[in-house]
């Protein structure tokens, strides 16, 4: 049998193909779970290409809305396809207390002490601070609101306000609205007068208040003129007003700062890729990336310096927002007392 | 279950005959009964293989979920050592030093094998603030034995609270009425009788009441709507029929999520609606129709009008125009033909319809969550914030077994009133 060149050709072709179907089969794969929308894709520039380039590691993207019953379904029934989950704070407190999350091995990740209190837990490790912030649409309103605490105040700004549909920050904001200073907000709510003094408070907006579920969706009800106010993530707004051309404007004096969290299911299949990623993104230099794509600042203390310039003065945690009230949003607390406010809200909300 | 059948109406009559014929009878009868046994079993087992699917699929999976509305055995696994020293507690005041020290070697256990977690959330459900004084404690014992164990539970305020004992005890039995209690706003009392929850915290018997209220009127609503046009198809000539059939049907096939998220640009405060009736005049101001009831229930309305409309239509096709016609040469006016000539036929297909139309809605989820207000939410909408976001299933399907009875009971009456063969659904 004699080769033409063709065959010949044809033969190094379809070995050439079968390679790179074999080696793409064996390419190794990360499949992270987030929460969508700007957030997400702005870690995709930050961390998941770069990373991906970095080590050949492909990276799944996969979309929830952050709440923790599928991973549970995932974990209880042994089959858990994804390796790693963005959660907020109290998710992850959850999320241990079930059995849902990993234990973390800091020592595969970085010095947990380089991590800003409260930003490396047991369960979940920080992503990033951001800060629960009040938007406006000044188009709309012709008074600016000076503080977060304007949404209490119906005869000077009237209309109607959008809330996040959950207890936490707005139970917080309720008490220091009421009079209650910072430092002594979650000393006043463990107690039951001081909760009944904060859905007291609550009350006398409640017939104006429009609830929000999604991080997406107060950007959507100032643009729709639905609302005059509403409190947000502080990135989601900057983002509609950086791409979208959105004239709205952010209050800073009271915010509550938070910080994303990302955590391993139990049971992932991937657990080394998961923490060699974890260990990525927590390099100071890397964790000041995510800033350049949304404005949510590094819980590296260490990561200060390596932060854009044009990006650090957008940042929740910059100087010039700290120079008012602010709270920071207290874990533990909500881990205790979460469920019981959670149910008592639902029952406020539905009387 | 109404529908008799005609042999077992029959044979007592057939029964009351003369003494000598009583035993032929009885014969016959049990002979009968023998073939029809027969007949059952072989028609049975025709069906064996659905049914077999149909428990493997659907029953098995519902039962299991639904048993942990009762049985939660965390506490009890993981207080053995408590529960023994507990049993001889009469409730009063605090325990014996023995269910101390009992209670520090199981927090003990449970922080070897990694289940302190599991342990705090399951005991914070039934006593809120709970689950930091058990990983505070925990952490504490690491290195205390014996009497410094002792002294390191006395340590912490919290076990020695008159209401933290009683709530470990009720924990420590598997079998709990306290998830369907708590789904009926009802609570277990100090003195071991049955309470209601203080108003502040009742929640779930208003949102179960507003449930089938919103399904009554969205049902109330369909009927209003789809009883005229589907007598509308059913009268038109056939190709006309046939593309106002396509026209209702369309909608039908579009995916409910979809249909939703139109009617929230429909109804928002600069949307179309309202954009319309500043329009017309009708309205001087912009009406809040989105994260409303009203609004709520003219989404649902425009889902469920189908759900309606079909068994009615159904009905109304098979009864001819000239009953009518005769009905009137007899004397009748129109509304009197209408009333015993034409409404007692199409009556079975109503009532499947608006059958069919209530219980979909009792599952309506996407359509309150999106549109509905705080206070429209429906009793899905918290069943599934117990599975997604509390991770309390024990409450989920407390909640959910609530809902099936319901559901049961009223489907119950239905076929009660009416009897199931009545019920034409197609």
């Amino acid at each position: 049998m004699k080769y033409t060149k063709q065959t010949l050709l044809a033969l190094v072709a379809a070995t050439a193909f079968t390679t790179t179907i074999g080696h793409a089969a064996f390419a190794q794969e990360l499949s992270i779970m987030a929460s969508g929308g700007a957030w997400q894709d702005a870690q995709r520039k930050a961390w998941f290409e770069p990373f991906s380039k970095e080590t050949g590691v492909k990276i799944l993207e996969q979309e929830y809305l952050g709440d923790l019953g599928k991973v549970k379904a995932m974990v209880d029934t042994g089959n858990v396809p994804i390796d790693l989950v963005t959660v907020e704070t109290a998710t992850v407190l959850q999320g241990c207390d079930a059995g849902i999350l990993e234990r973390l091995d800091y020592s595969k990740i970085g010095p947990r002490d380089k991590f800003i209190e409260g930003s490396a837990l047991d369960c979940g490790v920080g992503l990033d601070a951001y800060g629960d912030i009040l938007a406006y649409d000044p188009t709309v309103l012709k008074e600016a609101p000076t503080s977060v605490l304007d949404l209490f105040d119906t005869t000077k700004f009237p209309g109607k306000r959008a809330m996040r549909k959950f207890p936490a920050q707005n139970l917080e904001w309720a008490l220091m609205a009421d009079g209650v200073a910072p430092a002594d907000v979650y000393k006043v709510l463990a107690t039951p007068e001081g909760v009944d003094r904060a859905f007291k408070k609550l009350d006398t907006i409640k017939k104006d208040i429009v609830w929000w579920d999604a991080g997406a969706q107060p950007a959507q009800l100032l643009a729709s003129k639905e609302v005059v106010m509403t409190t947000a993530w502080n990135g989601r707004i900057q983002n509609a007003i950086d791409t979208d051309g959105k004239p709205f404007k952010i209050v800073w004096n009271n915010q509550i700062l938070e910080y994303d969290m990302i955590a391993i299911p139990k049971g992932a299949k991937s657990p080394d890729l998961a923490y060699k990623y974890l260990a990525y993104i927590s390099e100071p230099e890397n964790n000041a990336k995510l800033a350049s794509y949304i404005t949510y600042g590094p819980v590296r203390t260490d990561a200060a310096s390596f932060v854009a310039a044009d990006a650090l003065p957008k940042l929740p945690n910059a100087p010039d927002h700290l120079g008012g009230a602010y709270l920071v949003a207290d874990t533990e607390f909500w881990g205790d007392y979460g469920e019981d406010l959670v149910k008592r809200f639902n029952a406020w909300l539905a009387q | 279950m109404s529908a008799l059948q005609p042999s077992e109406v029959d044979r007592p009559a057939l029964a009351r005959g003369r003494p000598a014929a009583d035993a032929d009878l009885k014969s016959v009868s049990a002979a009968l009964r023998r073939a029809e046994f027969g007949d059952r079993l072989r028609s049975l087992l025709l069906a064996a293989p659905l049914l077999i699917l149909l428990a493997l699929s659907f029953g098995i999976p519902i039962v299991l979920l639904l048993s942990r509305a009762v049985y939660d055995p965390t506490i009890a696994d993981a207080l053995p050592k408590t529960t023994v020293a507990l049993a001889g507690w009469n409730g009063q005041g605090l325990p014996v030093d023995d269910a101390f020290a009992a209670l520090a070697a199981d927090l003990k256990d449970n922080q070897v094998k990694g289940t302190a977690y599991e342990l705090a959330k399951s005991l914070n459900a039934r006593l809120p603030g709970a689950r930091s004084q058990v990983l505070k404690t925990v952490r504490k014992l690491e290195n205390a034995d014996g009497q410094a164990a002792l002294e390191a539970m006395k340590s912490v305020p919290f076990w020695s609270a008159p209401s933290t004992w009683p709530a470990i005890r009720n924990g420590t039995h598997s079998l709990t009425s306290f998830y369907l209690l708590s789904a009926l706003d009802m609570r277990w009392n100090a003195d071991g009788g049955i309470e209601r929850v203080p108003p502040e915290q009742a929640i779930f018997l208003q949102v179960f009441v507003r449930t089938f209220l919103v399904a009554a009127a969205v049902t109330l609503a369909t009927l209003l709507l789809g009883f005229p046009l589907a007598y509308l198809i059913a009268s038109v000539p056939k190709g006309l029929a046939a593309v106002l059939i396509v026209a209702v049907l369309l909608p039908f096939w579009t995916s409910i999520l979809v249909r939703t998220a139109a009617w929230t640009v429909l109804l928002q405060k600069f949307g179309l609606v309202n954009d319309f009736l500043l329009f017309i005049g009708i309205a001087s101001d912009r009406l809040d129709l989105m994260y409303s009831r009203i609004g709520l229930i003219i989404a649902m309305t425009h889902i469920q009008l189908p759900f309606t409309l079909l068994p009615i239509y159904s009905v109304m096709r098979t009864i001819q125009p000239s009953q009518m016609k005769a009905a009137y040469s007899l004397g009748a006016k129109p509304l009197t033909a209408f009333r015993r000539v034409y409404l007692p036929q199409v009556f079975p297909g109503v009532m499947a319809g608006c059958l069919l139309t209530f219980i979909l809605c009792l599952g309506y989820y996407i359509t309150p969550a999106l549109i509905g207000g705080a206070s429209d939410q429906l009793i899905s909408n918290f069943i599934a914030n117990y599975v997604n976001v509390e991770l309390n299933w024990e409450m989920a399907a407390a909640l959910s077994f609530i809902l099936l009875v319901f559901t049961l009971a009223l489907f119950g009456i239905f076929a009660r009133i009416l009897g199931l063969d009545r019920l034409k659904l197609v």
